[in-house]
């Protein structure tokens, strides 16, 4: 059993922030498979098509028969801790400044066995659960939890270097005012989060469920319109030294492509908003969380992004809407390689339609807004790195992997929502 | 006129004798802009982008990029801006003429009336009484609506609520009066436009718009400062941006009085 974390003082001014380090980066392209799994969650191993045999690591041929037909497949994830080591004094630099880390060899019952990065509640020829997490130089690792939930699991020392918990750390909701927004609030707040920062634009406008979010202890509400650069800067010279998760929770959606809308004001606050908004959202608060990675229990751990599905693929009933999605999407690959050095992870959550007004006249299913939020908790919790929040945007991430071909003809079938 | 008379002008702004007042606001990304049903076109908001602040964009200048709808900030309308107007001659603040960016102001006091009612219109009535006590409003005036919402914080200035924004104008009536009756060059305002925050209930819906462009006259808004104008005597300088077309600019609007 494992104490739980302290609520973290506050910082000794006096004292030098130390400097996030990265654990070990260099991977073969073909265990890029393993970090894809863990970005999403999945466990997977090369399974050999001929002879069936598991194999780890990552491999061009199977072991047992020399078949190159070894695909990685999703795989049963439970194991056998077969032995374990204490780390004491790691020559690595990053390793070195968290000794003592322990790890141990996990044989699992699919067959191969695995180094493994361990949970401090794993005890040696006890049962494993093993999943693969992206370490903070963004690369996947094999990670042995507990069977069984155990107390405190979540403050696990190691666990927490994998994840990006809301516990005790400091949040910034960029929008307050969308559901999704609100929802998000509610949700990273009773996740744990010390505080909630809520962006609320145009502070002259009234504000739905203000007394609500004024009422509670830990929930900040702060000026921000993403779309204005001076806006965005303030906020971060007030508290930039104090987001530890940035939610992106910009919100902006009007139907229509092209050819159905006169001129481009629409378009233009739909960039305004969700990419400039993006931009302005890096300058201000991006230099200080990559700084402050390795700042104790409440370090900066990560930045998740509230994006469309249809940035994937365009949905033409949603068409500027949908490429306006695709730049952030774009700008989202720039800053997770931008954020790496400071080991902040760039979640990216991708919805289908959600259940607002924006979506009124879309059939469902459509996910609820507190869906959303809830997937976000899950994902900082977990600590991937792309999620697919409900059912729509699950199944075009399936059949864009099938034909994204098909996906574009079906969905410009339907282009008039 | 004597070409001295308007040296003697200048001198007096200068000395002080002509007292110089500035009637407008910042203009700024976080002044309230007019807010239409989502489904509408909308009034880009401004937005002040930084070129360059002495740094490695611009090692010795500082400038930034500047982007905002016409109907921003302390604001002109020009007739062109509602249908009304649409098809007069030199409709538009590039081609309307420049003798009328200078003339003279009626202050119309209802800070009181305003301060217990946000809905309060303004009426011929009203006015009459204000006639009565500082003469008939000459033509080519401006009236000038004090109600001193400029002195409110942003939300009480907005004042939106479920039904939309509650905020004092004109009612229908006044306006094709002063229009008509009075021949006035435009009307100003304190609040976000020339109409009252319900003028879409009116009849017809935004009366000042409708009269006041329909009679090829102007229209001022988000002014400030109006409770240092005196009554009658004012003379207000209103020069919109030559926008090519343009219904409307943010400018400056100073007014001058003999101190």
């Amino acid at each position: 059993m494992i104490d739980p974390i302290e609520p973290p003082p506050r910082k000794n001014p006096l004292i030098r922030t130390r400097l996030p380090t990265s654990p070990p980066k260099a991977r073969s392209r073909t265990s890029h498979a393993f970090t894809r799994a863990a970005a999403e969650g999945r466990f997977v191993l090369q399974r050999c098509g001929s002879c069936g045999t598991y194999c780890y690591p990552a491999r061009e041929a199977c072991p047992c028969c020399l078949s190159s037909a070894v695909a990685f497949v999703d795989a049963p994830r439970r194991g056998t801790l077969l032995s374990e080591t204490t780390v004491r004094v790691p020559s690595d630099v990053y390793f070195r400044e968290r000794a003592p880390w322990r790890v141990g060899l996990v044989k699992m019952e699919c067959g191969p066995i695995i180094v493994a990065h361990l949970h401090a509640d794993c005890e040696e020829s006890a049962g494993v659960k093993m999943s693969f997490q992206l370490d903070r130089s963004g690369q996947a690792v094999a990670f042995a939890s507990p069977e069984k939930e155990t107390p405190n699991m979540s403050d696990d020392r190691q666990w927490r270097e994998m994840t990006a918990d809301p516990k005790f750390r400091r949040v910034l909701v960029t929008n307050g005012r969308s559901a999704v927004g609100q929802e998000a609030v509610a949700a990273l707040k009773s996740a744990g989060a010390k505080t909630v920062f809520v962006g609320v634009a145009e502070p002259w406008k009234p504000l739905a469920g203000e007394k609500l979010l004024r009422a509670q202890e830990g929930i900040e509400i702060v000026p921000l319109d993403v779309a204005d650069e001076k806006s965005t800067m303030d906020l971060a010279a007030d508290i930039g030294g104090k987001v530890d998760i940035l939610v992106n929770t910009t919100e902006y959606i009007r139907s229509g492509g092209l050819l159905d809308r006169r001129g481009t004001s629409v378009a233009r606050d739909e960039i305004d908003q969700a990419y400039l908004g993006f931009i302005n959202l890096a300058q201000a608060f991006g230099p200080g969380m990559r700084m402050r990675g390795a700042d104790g229990v409440n370090n900066s751990a990560a930045w998740v992004n509230v994006l469309s599905v249809y940035a994937l693929v365009n949905w033409p009933a949603f068409g500027a809407y949908s490429a306006s999605q695709a730049g952030c999407l774009s700008l989202s690959h720039s800053l997770r390689a931008e954020l790496r050095p400071g080991g902040v992870k760039v979640i990216n959550l991708f919805t289908g339609p959600i259940d607002i007004e924006w979506f009124q006249t879309v059939p469902p299913p459509k996910v609820a807004p507190r869906a959303v939020a809830t997937a976000v908790v899950s994902a900082l919790q977990n600590g991937l790195e792309e999620v697919y929040a409900g059912d729509v945007a699950e199944e075009i991430r399936q059949r864009l992997a099938a034909n994204p071909k098909a996906v574009e003809r079906e969905l410009g079938g339907r282009y008039r929502s | 006129m004597e070409a001295n008379k308007l040296v003697e002008l200048a001198s007096a702004v200068s000395s002080g004798a002509v007292r110089v007042v500035d009637l407008t606001f910042t203009l700024s990304p976080d002044f309230p802009v007019i807010v239409l049903p989502p489904e509408f076109g909308q009034a880009a908001p401004v937005r002040i982008q930084q070129i360059s602040r002495y740094d490695s964009a611009g090692p010795a200048w500082y400038w930034n990029n500047l982007s905002f709808g016409e109907h921003t900030g302390t604001h002109f309308d020009a007739p062109i801006h509602w249908f009304t107007g649409k098809d007069l001659p030199n409709n538009s603040v590039d081609t309307m003429p420049t003798r009328d960016m200078i003339a003279p102001a009626c202050v119309i006091d209802c800070s009181a009336q305003a301060a217990q009612d946000p809905d309060f219109l303004l009426t011929i009535e009203l006015v009459e009484a204000w006639e009565a006590r500082h003469g008939r409003i000459p033509a080519r005036n401006w009236v000038l609506l004090r109600t001193d919402w400029s002195k409110k914080g942003w939300r009480d200035y907005a004042n939106l609520r479920d039904d939309g924004a509650h905020t004092p104008g004109p009612n229908a009536a006044v306006m094709r009066w002063l229009v008509e009756e009075r021949g006035i060059l435009g009307f100003g305002t304190e609040t976000i436009g020339t109409d009252a925050g319900q003028a879409g209930h009116l009849d017809p819906p935004y009366p000042a718009h409708h009269f006041l462009h329909g009679g090829g006259r102007y229209g001022l808004q988000c002014l400030c400062n109006l409770d240092q104008l005196p009554a009658t005597g004012a003379v207000i300088m209103a020069a919109p941006l030559k926008i090519q077309n343009g219904s409307g600019s943010p400018l400056r609007v100073i007014a001058l009085l003999a101190s």
